[in-house]
Protein backbone atom coordinates (compact mmCIF):
# COMPACT_ATOMS: atom_id res chain seq x y z
CA UNK A 1 0.00 0.00 0.00
CA UNK A 2 1.31 3.43 -0.94
CA UNK A 3 1.67 5.85 1.49
CA UNK A 4 2.17 8.70 -0.83
CA UNK A 5 -0.57 11.11 -0.90
CA UNK A 6 -2.25 12.01 -3.85
CA UNK A 7 -0.18 16.00 -4.22
CA UNK A 8 3.61 13.51 -4.17
CA UNK A 9 1.88 11.21 -7.15
CA UNK A 10 0.74 13.58 -9.43
CA UNK A 11 3.87 16.05 -9.14
CA UNK A 12 6.10 16.66 -12.16
CA UNK A 13 3.76 15.34 -14.46
CA UNK A 14 2.89 18.60 -15.87
CA UNK A 15 -0.69 19.83 -16.07
CA UNK A 16 -4.23 18.35 -16.71
CA UNK A 17 -3.94 20.91 -19.84
CA UNK A 18 -7.92 21.92 -19.22
CA UNK A 19 -7.01 24.71 -17.26
CA UNK A 20 -9.93 26.75 -16.26
CA UNK A 21 -12.14 25.45 -19.79
CA UNK A 22 -14.94 23.51 -17.68
CA UNK A 23 -15.72 27.30 -15.84
CA UNK A 24 -15.77 28.94 -18.86
CA UNK A 25 -17.33 27.13 -21.00
CA UNK A 26 -20.25 26.66 -18.40
CA UNK A 27 -20.52 30.56 -18.00
CA UNK A 28 -20.42 30.85 -21.60
CA UNK A 29 -23.46 28.20 -22.32
CA UNK A 30 -24.93 29.93 -19.07
CA UNK A 31 -24.94 33.45 -20.99
CA UNK A 32 -26.34 31.98 -24.40
CA UNK A 33 -28.75 29.87 -22.55
CA UNK A 34 -30.28 33.22 -20.92
CA UNK A 35 -30.99 34.87 -23.53
CA UNK A 36 -32.23 31.36 -25.26
CA UNK A 37 -34.27 30.32 -22.41
CA UNK A 38 -36.65 33.49 -22.49
CA UNK A 39 -36.94 32.94 -25.69
CA UNK A 40 -38.33 29.87 -26.03
CA UNK A 41 -40.20 30.52 -22.85
CA UNK A 42 -41.81 33.35 -25.40
CA UNK A 43 -42.18 31.09 -28.19
CA UNK A 44 -43.83 28.25 -25.74
CA UNK A 45 -46.38 30.52 -24.44
CA UNK A 46 -47.30 31.92 -27.74
CA UNK A 47 -47.99 28.64 -28.67
CA UNK A 48 -50.91 28.07 -25.95
CA UNK A 49 -53.78 27.05 -27.67
CA UNK A 50 -52.85 26.79 -30.96
CA UNK A 51 -53.51 24.19 -32.92
CA UNK A 52 -51.40 21.66 -34.60
CA UNK A 53 -50.36 23.12 -38.16
CA UNK A 54 -49.74 26.35 -36.37
CA UNK A 55 -47.42 25.26 -34.01
CA UNK A 56 -45.49 23.16 -37.24
CA UNK A 57 -46.01 27.00 -39.19
CA UNK A 58 -43.85 28.50 -36.08
CA UNK A 59 -41.39 26.35 -35.16
CA UNK A 60 -40.50 25.96 -39.00
CA UNK A 61 -39.68 29.37 -39.16
CA UNK A 62 -36.11 30.23 -39.62
CA UNK A 63 -35.96 32.48 -36.83
CA UNK A 64 -37.21 29.88 -34.25
CA UNK A 65 -36.11 26.95 -35.76
CA UNK A 66 -32.23 28.51 -35.49
CA UNK A 67 -32.98 30.02 -31.69
CA UNK A 68 -34.33 26.47 -31.08
CA UNK A 69 -31.26 24.58 -32.18
CA UNK A 70 -29.01 26.90 -30.72
CA UNK A 71 -30.35 26.65 -27.59
CA UNK A 72 -30.26 22.40 -28.02
CA UNK A 73 -26.92 22.56 -28.68
CA UNK A 74 -25.63 25.73 -26.05
CA UNK A 75 -28.65 23.26 -23.55
CA UNK A 76 -27.21 19.95 -23.97
CA UNK A 77 -23.31 21.08 -23.41
CA UNK A 78 -24.30 22.96 -19.95
CA UNK A 79 -26.12 20.28 -18.82
CA UNK A 80 -23.74 18.16 -19.55
CA UNK A 81 -20.69 19.94 -17.44
CA UNK A 82 -23.09 20.46 -14.04
CA UNK A 83 -23.91 17.17 -14.10
CA UNK A 84 -20.69 16.16 -14.37
CA UNK A 85 -19.80 17.82 -11.05
CA UNK A 86 -23.13 16.96 -9.27
CA UNK A 87 -21.88 13.46 -10.25
CA UNK A 88 -18.16 13.68 -9.19
CA UNK A 89 -19.19 15.89 -6.17
CA UNK A 90 -21.67 12.71 -4.94
CA UNK A 91 -20.02 9.30 -6.31
CA UNK A 92 -16.72 8.47 -5.28
CA UNK A 93 -16.57 4.57 -6.50
CA UNK A 94 -14.24 4.45 -9.48
CA UNK A 95 -16.49 2.36 -11.81
CA UNK A 96 -19.96 4.13 -11.07
CA UNK A 97 -18.44 7.33 -11.47
CA UNK A 98 -17.03 6.33 -15.14
CA UNK A 99 -20.27 4.64 -15.96
CA UNK A 100 -22.04 7.76 -15.33
CA UNK A 101 -19.76 9.72 -16.59
CA UNK A 102 -20.28 8.45 -19.87
CA UNK A 103 -24.14 8.01 -19.83
CA UNK A 104 -24.41 11.57 -18.83
CA UNK A 105 -22.91 12.58 -22.29
CA UNK A 106 -24.85 10.13 -23.47
CA UNK A 107 -28.03 11.43 -22.38
CA UNK A 108 -27.11 15.32 -23.39
CA UNK A 109 -26.03 14.24 -26.48
CA UNK A 110 -29.66 12.06 -27.68
CA UNK A 111 -31.71 15.71 -26.33
CA UNK A 112 -29.32 17.99 -28.14
CA UNK A 113 -29.39 15.63 -31.59
CA UNK A 114 -33.08 14.90 -30.74
CA UNK A 115 -33.90 18.63 -30.68
CA UNK A 116 -31.77 18.83 -33.55
CA UNK A 117 -33.85 16.24 -35.42
CA UNK A 118 -36.82 17.26 -34.77
CA UNK A 119 -36.48 20.60 -35.41
CA UNK A 120 -35.03 19.98 -38.97
CA UNK A 121 -37.65 17.25 -39.67
CA UNK A 122 -40.40 20.31 -38.81
CA UNK A 123 -38.28 23.01 -40.99
CA UNK A 124 -37.44 20.49 -44.07
CA UNK A 125 -39.49 17.77 -43.69
CA UNK A 126 -42.79 17.06 -45.90
CA UNK B 1 -18.48 10.08 27.40
CA UNK B 2 -16.46 8.45 30.31
CA UNK B 3 -14.09 11.60 30.63
CA UNK B 4 -16.59 13.91 31.58
CA UNK B 5 -16.80 11.81 34.95
CA UNK B 6 -13.46 12.29 35.95
CA UNK B 7 -12.77 15.99 38.13
CA UNK B 8 -10.19 17.36 35.76
CA UNK B 9 -12.62 16.97 32.55
CA UNK B 10 -15.98 18.34 34.12
CA UNK B 11 -17.62 20.64 32.29
CA UNK B 12 -20.21 22.67 32.49
CA UNK B 13 -22.98 22.10 29.41
CA UNK B 14 -22.73 24.20 26.44
CA UNK B 15 -24.27 23.82 23.20
CA UNK B 16 -22.33 22.11 20.71
CA UNK B 17 -21.28 24.51 17.45
CA UNK B 18 -22.87 24.13 14.69
CA UNK B 19 -26.05 23.70 17.35
CA UNK B 20 -28.51 21.93 15.07
CA UNK B 21 -31.79 22.97 16.76
CA UNK B 22 -30.93 26.79 16.49
CA UNK B 23 -28.86 26.90 13.52
CA UNK B 24 -30.93 28.55 10.80
CA UNK B 25 -29.30 28.24 7.66
CA UNK B 26 -28.39 31.62 6.08
CA UNK B 27 -30.09 32.39 2.96
CA UNK B 28 -27.51 31.65 0.48
CA UNK B 29 -26.82 28.59 1.47
CA UNK B 30 -30.21 27.30 0.82
CA UNK B 31 -30.27 29.20 -2.69
CA UNK B 32 -27.20 27.13 -3.32
CA UNK B 33 -28.55 23.73 -2.87
CA UNK B 34 -31.85 25.03 -4.63
CA UNK B 35 -29.42 25.74 -8.03
CA UNK B 36 -28.27 22.43 -7.92
CA UNK B 37 -31.13 20.66 -7.45
CA UNK B 38 -33.15 23.03 -10.20
CA UNK B 39 -30.27 22.12 -12.25
CA UNK B 40 -30.66 18.42 -12.26
CA UNK B 41 -34.40 18.64 -12.43
CA UNK B 42 -34.24 20.82 -15.71
CA UNK B 43 -31.68 18.04 -16.87
CA UNK B 44 -34.27 15.55 -16.87
CA UNK B 45 -36.88 17.94 -17.34
CA UNK B 46 -35.22 18.83 -20.93
CA UNK B 47 -36.72 15.48 -21.89
CA UNK B 48 -40.27 17.31 -21.58
CA UNK B 49 -38.73 19.78 -24.15
CA UNK B 50 -37.73 16.82 -26.83
CA UNK B 51 -40.87 14.97 -26.11
CA UNK B 52 -42.49 18.36 -27.13
CA UNK B 53 -40.23 18.74 -30.26
CA UNK B 54 -40.52 15.27 -31.45
CA UNK B 55 -44.28 14.90 -31.83
CA UNK B 56 -44.55 18.08 -33.56
CA UNK B 57 -42.16 16.37 -35.84
CA UNK B 58 -43.77 13.09 -35.75
CA UNK B 59 -47.50 14.40 -37.30
CA UNK B 60 -50.50 15.60 -36.18
CA UNK B 61 -52.12 12.56 -34.08
CA UNK B 62 -48.83 12.06 -31.89
CA UNK B 63 -48.63 15.85 -31.16
CA UNK B 64 -52.32 15.92 -30.50
CA UNK B 65 -51.59 13.43 -27.57
CA UNK B 66 -48.73 14.60 -26.09
CA UNK B 67 -50.10 18.26 -26.64
CA UNK B 68 -53.48 16.24 -24.28
CA UNK B 69 -51.02 15.53 -21.81
CA UNK B 70 -49.32 18.29 -21.21
CA UNK B 71 -52.43 20.09 -21.30
CA UNK B 72 -53.74 18.21 -18.24
CA UNK B 73 -53.69 19.22 -14.90
CA UNK B 74 -50.99 17.10 -13.55
CA UNK B 75 -49.23 17.67 -17.11
CA UNK B 76 -49.79 21.82 -16.12
CA UNK B 77 -48.76 21.20 -12.66
CA UNK B 78 -45.42 19.48 -13.73
CA UNK B 79 -45.14 22.21 -16.77
CA UNK B 80 -45.81 25.19 -13.94
CA UNK B 81 -43.07 23.51 -11.58
CA UNK B 82 -40.35 23.03 -14.43
CA UNK B 83 -41.42 26.91 -15.41
CA UNK B 84 -39.92 27.75 -11.62
CA UNK B 85 -37.35 25.75 -11.46
CA UNK B 86 -36.10 27.62 -15.23
CA UNK B 87 -36.76 30.90 -13.73
CA UNK B 88 -34.98 30.23 -10.31
CA UNK B 89 -31.79 28.43 -11.92
CA UNK B 90 -31.49 31.24 -14.68
CA UNK B 91 -31.75 34.64 -11.46
CA UNK B 92 -29.06 31.89 -9.83
CA UNK B 93 -26.80 31.85 -13.02
CA UNK B 94 -27.59 35.47 -12.80
CA UNK B 95 -27.07 36.17 -9.23
CA UNK B 96 -23.43 34.00 -9.87
CA UNK B 97 -22.12 36.10 -12.82
CA UNK B 98 -22.28 39.19 -10.22
CA UNK B 99 -20.28 37.01 -7.47
CA UNK B 100 -17.97 36.12 -10.83
CA UNK B 101 -17.13 39.36 -11.12
CA UNK B 102 -15.97 39.49 -7.82
CA UNK B 103 -19.01 42.07 -6.34
CA UNK B 104 -21.54 41.70 -3.83
CA UNK B 105 -19.73 39.95 -1.31
CA UNK B 106 -20.59 42.01 2.00
CA UNK B 107 -23.34 40.58 4.38
CA UNK B 108 -26.16 42.29 3.43
CA UNK B 109 -25.47 42.18 -0.32
CA UNK B 110 -25.46 38.40 -0.13
CA UNK B 111 -28.77 38.60 1.48
CA UNK B 112 -30.24 40.96 -0.96
CA UNK B 113 -28.77 38.94 -4.23
CA UNK B 114 -30.58 35.30 -2.70
CA UNK B 115 -33.85 36.66 -1.25
CA UNK B 116 -34.09 38.80 -4.35
CA UNK B 117 -33.34 35.54 -6.85
CA UNK B 118 -35.91 33.57 -4.68
CA UNK B 119 -38.87 36.57 -4.83
CA UNK B 120 -38.20 37.73 -8.60
CA UNK B 121 -38.53 34.01 -9.42
CA UNK B 122 -42.07 33.05 -8.24
CA UNK B 123 -43.35 36.41 -9.55
CA UNK B 124 -41.87 35.53 -13.45
CA UNK B 125 -43.55 32.06 -13.09
CA UNK B 126 -46.33 33.83 -11.90
CA UNK B 127 -46.23 36.14 -15.08
CA UNK B 128 -45.65 33.61 -17.29
CA UNK B 129 -48.31 31.66 -16.04
CA UNK B 130 -50.83 34.51 -15.87
CA UNK B 131 -50.10 35.19 -19.48
CA UNK B 132 -51.01 31.11 -20.47
CA UNK B 133 -53.85 30.96 -18.59
CA UNK B 134 -55.73 34.60 -20.19
CA UNK B 135 -54.71 33.20 -23.64
CA UNK B 136 -56.19 29.62 -23.16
Amino acid sequence: MSMRTPLKRVRGMGSAKEGADHFWTQRVTAVANLFLTLFLVWLVVSLVGADYAAVKARLAHPVNAIGLGLLAVSGAIHMRLGMQVIIEDYVHGELGKVVLLMLNTFFAILIGAACLFAVAKLSFGA
Amino acid sequence: MAEAKSLRGARPERPLSPHLQVYSPPINMTMSIMHRITGGALYFGSLLLVWWLVAAASGPGYFDFVNGIYGSLIGRLVLFGYTWALMLHMLGGIRHFIWDTGRGYDLKTIDKLSWGSAVISVALTALVWLVVLVSG
